[in-house]
């Protein structure tokens, strides 16, 4: 619609223009075959040179261009990538590294603290045992000292009363009497002094 | 003189009169404009060679360049018409440059002349059919068969297909040459209303003239576009034939 105007439009400048300029010698100077071959033999030459430089030096250097570019990128990407895994093994391996560190400090605490406490309690042992064989030892020297005590306590007490006895009435006694009478006094001392 | 709007299509000899075995073939204007339009292309590619991973701006737009015409062969044509890049390639920035470089004021249009679009499209039109006959031997005559049509109509639809064929070129060729003259004689015209106007009404015309310009610039463009891809089409029939 719009073209049809501005065509209508353009026939009556056209006309109006010619009407104006009606010396003017008219027609398309298209049509004029003056300059035709001249045209053809300017066009042939300079767009068949441009055609035989374009085809030979330029596009072939522009194409190799975009070719380069596409490969370097596709190789940049493909080293991005290896280098990207590589990383993720690397941090893989570190992480083992740290994590089995951290078992084996943990399994030789455990093994030394093992070793401590079993060393504590063997030498607890050991010295149990001593303090026990110790014991039974001073308990049996007790015992012993205990029953000789007695013996020695009864005999003395025995010399001791015999000899009271004679510097008393300055004659002996029966000594089997005596003991007798001294045996039976202590073991009531005994008695009363343990407090049965 | 200068009012004339069909004055700026006109040719003048610059220079000597060249003439070998009594034909003319003078340097013109239209022969300046061809050589700067192919010189500028030149400059501007041959700059965008430049061996570098992170390119600068005129490599970028050479590699854009190449990358857009390479799909756009690619997409219309196939795989097969690699062999044929470097053509389509130069023919589309001439056609572009030299319809920009028109775009200039006072300089000349080398696309407005239909001897010039047409001599290309002859070109484009003999060289596919010579690609197809090789291709295809005479097999590339069921080109003009279409698959599927009832036998009744069959001679009717082979006269249109070959005259479709054989009007090619001169659709090809008149498709830019009317685009680029009307809408150069338009500017001129919406230009010279400015100036007879003058101050008091020349103001529509002349938005009218920068609005022009826009779509004169992208009227360069898309026929350069335009030129090209039925470039494209016309080697894809002649390549892969699936009549």
């Amino acid at each position: 619609m719009l073209k049809k105007i501005i065509f209508q439009f353009l026939a009556l400048s056209l006309i109006f223009t010619y009407s104006a300029q009606g010396a003017e010698s008219g027609g398309m100077p298209q049509l004029n075959p003056e300059f035709w071959i001249s045209q053809i033999f300017w066009l042939v030459l300079t767009f068949g040179l441009l055609f035989i430089i374009l085809s030979k030096f330029i596009l072939p250097k522009i194409s190799n261009n975009l070719e380069t570019r596409k490969s370097q990128i596709l190789e940049n990407i493909e080293t991005a990538e290896k280098q990207r895994e590589e990383t993720e093994k690397k941090v893989k391996e570190f992480d083992k590294i740290i994590n089995d560190t951290k078992v084996e400090a943990k399994n030789f605490f455990n093994s030394e603290r093992q070793k401590v406490l079993d060393n504590i309690n063997n030498k607890r042992l050991s010295l149990e045992k001593d303090i026990e064989k110790e014991i039974i030892k001073a308990e049996e020297e007790i015992d012993q000292l205990k029953k000789t005590s007695q013996e020695k306590v009864t005999k003395i007490a025995i010399e001791t009363s015999s000899d009271l006895v004679k510097q008393l009435i300055g004659e002996d006694i029966n000594k089997s009497s005596l003991s007798a009478i001294v045996e039976d006094l202590s073991k009531k001392e005994m008695e009363k002094h343990n407090g049965i | 003189m200068a009012a004339n709007p069909m004055y700026q299509f006109n040719v003048y000899r610059i220079g000597p009169e060249i003439k070998i075995n009594n034909i003319d073939i003078s340097f013109t204007n239209a022969s300046l404009f061809m050589v700067i339009s192919s010189l500028a292309i030149l400059i501007i590619f041959n700059l965008g060679t430049k061996r570098s991973i992170i390119p600068n701006k005129i490599q970028l737009l050479a590699e854009l360049s190449y990358s857009f015409i390479s799909k756009m062969i690619s997409d219309t044509a196939g795989s097969k018409a690699k062999p044929y890049f470097s053509f389509i390639f130069s023919l589309f920035m001439f056609v572009l440059f030299c319809n920009m470089f028109g775009m200039i004021p006072y300089s000349f249009t080398v696309t407005s002349h239909i001897i010039v679009t047409f001599v290309l499209a002859a070109f484009i039109f003999i060289g596919v059919t010579i690609i197809g006959f090789i291709k295809h031997g005479l097999g590339y005559l069921k080109l003009f068969v279409p698959s599927g049509v009832p036998m009744v109509l069959l001679p009717l639809i082979v006269v249109i297909e070959i005259i479709s064929y054989l009007s090619r070129p001169i659709s090809l060729s008149v498709r830019l040459f009317a685009n680029m003259m009307a809408g150069h004689t338009m500017m001129k015209v919406f230009g010279s209303f400015v100036v007879s106007l003058g101050i008091v009404g020349g103001w529509l015309p002349l938005g009218f003239s920068v609005a022009l310009t826009g779509l004169e610039i992208l009227v360069a463009f898309l026929q350069a576009y335009v030129f090209a891809i039925l470039t494209c089409i016309y080697l894809n029939d002649a390549l892969n034939l699936h009549h």
